[in-house]
């Protein structure tokens, strides 16, 4: 145990002393994630607060046939504009984000009490247009549900002879929830950050060791290199724990840097979180050291494996990239994936939803056996003999 | 005692190391002499356990290296090739770590610390970082880390390549305190006078086989020239790689 002890402690003077590797591993690892959450949250939702609460210009083409209906659009906020001689170019062109055709035999059909038509013309592969897009014609359906309404009570008719069926809405959504959906890729960032924290020093277990060639003379010692992998892996894991650990505590701070009570929305950044959210990563504590150390082991010098590493680091984003654009519902297995486990675990607790003692279970049996599987594979490569040689 | 037989290695079609056969003993300076690229290196990398043997053997104090490799690294000092310096640590430091990895008590491994510095006239840079140490610098403090479990044997490879005379000179001395100590020294080198002024026994190499083992004096007299040098190229045949 002795020389595992000192392996640990030398790696973790040299690298206290590496400028690089405390940036990394103390400010640019834990600090990255919860500026850029909180900067991104800050756009969204002051954006989503904008298209909500201020008044929306609309071009409107048409606007002396139906008086009626453009007083119900200034009533509901939505000002109308003169309209615009080609209103197809100006959406292509992104001038305007909606505009409203309103036909030329509106008033004559309206009169005769028959149907008439109203256009949106818009481009649905615009998101930031769907809002005024969805205000717009929700108001338009609400003015021709109550006109229609009126109508039949002037027949002499219920209005529910028209529609028979009501739809009532009832949304279970929490204001966790609600919010979970936005903080998906929120998994992701901890991730990151483990993987910031240990990364020049997986580095400097091999690659860096070999650049300045002191790994010959430190395999002439009587140390099988197990212990000396060994203790190379725990300064790694020491690292990118308090990397986690200072990022865990950077998010709890979060909350008082978003507005989420104006969408109304609660975050859970408490205690619950940070402990669930430490429980979750440590398979991945250890078993990133030791997919670092194995893909460092094959770089022949340190820029090499810093290459191999980048692309390394993308890795984890599939699983977060995937919950995010695929919609899909977990499945009990899946919290035995090493990653795609962590992030539903860590988005279900942000939740507001406990984890059930199985996806627990196969979540932190998944990463700790994906973890000896990589450190057993590392510690067989790190037998190798070529590995040692320098020139 | 380091007993050398019929070491063979190959690297791919390159056979490196060729049937090197020899025998350190204990009191005594052996030089490994050989041009560049002879197996010098290769061979010292296979006696302190690095590489393995494709055949032969190798016994440290009677230890066979491929039985117990940890025993046969506890029994040897080694500088290899690489001198390799943990540049973010001090000289004592460096010194320190392994110490640590042979298992050197804590209470006694500041007094063995101290003795090498002294012996090795480095209490001047002991302190400092060895990031910026010069050739000289760096062998002492890796010589002090190689020697710091007082092993029986010492392995040196090219010990005084790149450094000034005052350094080799010092280097030399140390070496004689090693080899009147008892120990059984070990060393590389494709220098001549080195070789000619240290050593008690000559193992030439050459193309990975070893032409000749004998003493300087032996050398010069079963080569019928009085000069050292001339008797080298002599016998390895040609004068490639030779750097007097």
């Amino acid at each position: 145990m002795r020389p595992v002890i000192a392996v640990f402690i030398k790696e973790v003077r040299e690298n206290l002393r590496d400028r690089r590797t405390l940036i990394n591993a103390l400010i640019t690892g834990p600090l990255l994630g919860p500026v850029m959450f909180i900067m991104l949250m800050n756009i969204m939702v002051n954006r989503e607060l904008q298209k909500a609460d201020q008044p929306l210009t609309v071009p409107v083409i048409g606007a002396e046939l139906a008086p009626h209906l453009i007083e119900a659009l200034k009533a509901s906020g939505i000002v109308p504009k003169p309209g615009i001689a080609e209103p197809e170019m100006a959406i292509r062109e992104q001038s305007a984000d909606v505009v409203l055709r309103i036909a030329p035999s509106y008033g004559e059909a309206w009169n005769r009490g028959q149907a008439v038509q109203v256009e949106v013309i818009f481009d649905s592969s615009r998101r930031d247009a769907s809002t005024p897009v969805a205000r717009v014609r929700s108001v338009i359906e609400g003015y021709g549900r109550r006109e229609g309404a009126m109508r039949l009570v002037a027949r002499g008719l219920s209005p529910t002879t028209a529609w028979p069926v009501q739809v009532a809405d009832r949304d279970q959504a929490t204001s966790q929830s609600r919010s979970a959906l936005m903080f998906s890729f929120l998994p992701y960032f901890f991730v990151l950050t483990v993987f910031l924290g240990g990364m020049y020093l997986a580095i400097d277990l091999t690659a860096g060791e070999r650049e300045r060639q002191s790994l010959e003379p430190l395999f002439a010692n009587p140390v099988p290199r197990w212990k000396i992998l060994a203790g190379k892996l725990l300064a790694i894991c020491t690292f990118s724990t308090v990397s986690l650990l200072l990022s865990i505590a950077a998010f709890s701070t979060a909350g008082f840097f978003i507005p989420t009570d104006k969408l109304g929305i609660a975050l859970d950044l408490g205690p619950r979180f940070a402990g669930y959210v430490l429980l979750l990563m440590l398979p991945l504590v250890v078993l990133l050291a030791a997919l670092q150390s194995l893909v460092a082991a094959f770089a022949k010098s340190y820029r090499e494996a810093q290459t191999y590493l980048s692309i390394l680091m993308i890795i984890p984003v599939l699983p977060s990239a995937m919950l995010a654009v695929l919609p899909i519902k977990a499945q009990t297995w899946m919290y035995a994936v090493p990653l795609l486990g962590q992030n539903l675990g860590i988005v279900q607790v942000l939740r507001g939803d406990a984890m059930t003692m199985a996806q627990l279970g196969l979540c932190l049996a998944g990463g700790f056996g994906a973890a000896a599987v990589a450190v057993l594979v590392t510690a067989y490569l790190y037998r190798s003999e070529r590995l040692a040689i320098s020139g | 005692m380091i007993e050398v037989k019929d070491l063979h290695k190959a690297f791919g079609s390159v056979h490196a190391v060729n049937g090197v056969s020899f025998t350190a003993r204990d009191g005594e300076i052996t030089g490994l002499l050989g041009p560049n690229g002879a197996g010098k290196t290769t061979t010292l990398r296979m006696l302190y356990t690095l590489m393995t043997p494709d055949s032969g053997q190798v016994l440290v104090d009677g230890i066979d290296a491929a039985s117990d490799a940890l025993a046969v690294r506890r029994l040897l000092g080694v500088l290899p090739d690489a001198r390799g310096l943990y540049k973010r640590l001090t000289a004592r430091e460096n010194i320190d770590y392994f110490a640590r990895l042979h298992g050197v008590p804590e209470d006694q491994l500041v007094a063995r610390r101290e003795a090498l510095i002294g012996a090795l006239e480095m209490e001047d840079i002991a302190a400092r970082r060895t990031e910026g140490f010069s050739q000289g610098q760096r062998v002492k403090t890796a010589i002090a880390r190689a020697l710091i479990h007082d092993p029986r044997n010492v392995i040196l490879d090219e010990p005084t390549n790149g450094l000034d005379v005052m350094a080799t000179r010092a280097m030399r001395r140390f070496m004689h305190k090693l080899k009147d100590e008892g120990r059984c020294v070990l060393f590389s080198s494709h220098i001549m006078q080195e070789v000619a002024a240290l050593c008690d026994r000559i193992v030439v190499i050459a193309h990975g086989r070893v032409v000749a083992d004998e003493s300087p004096d032996a050398l010069r007299a079963q080569t019928g020239e009085a000069n050292l040098e001339d008797a080298f190229v002599k016998i390895i045949g040609s004068d490639e790689g030779l750097a007097a």
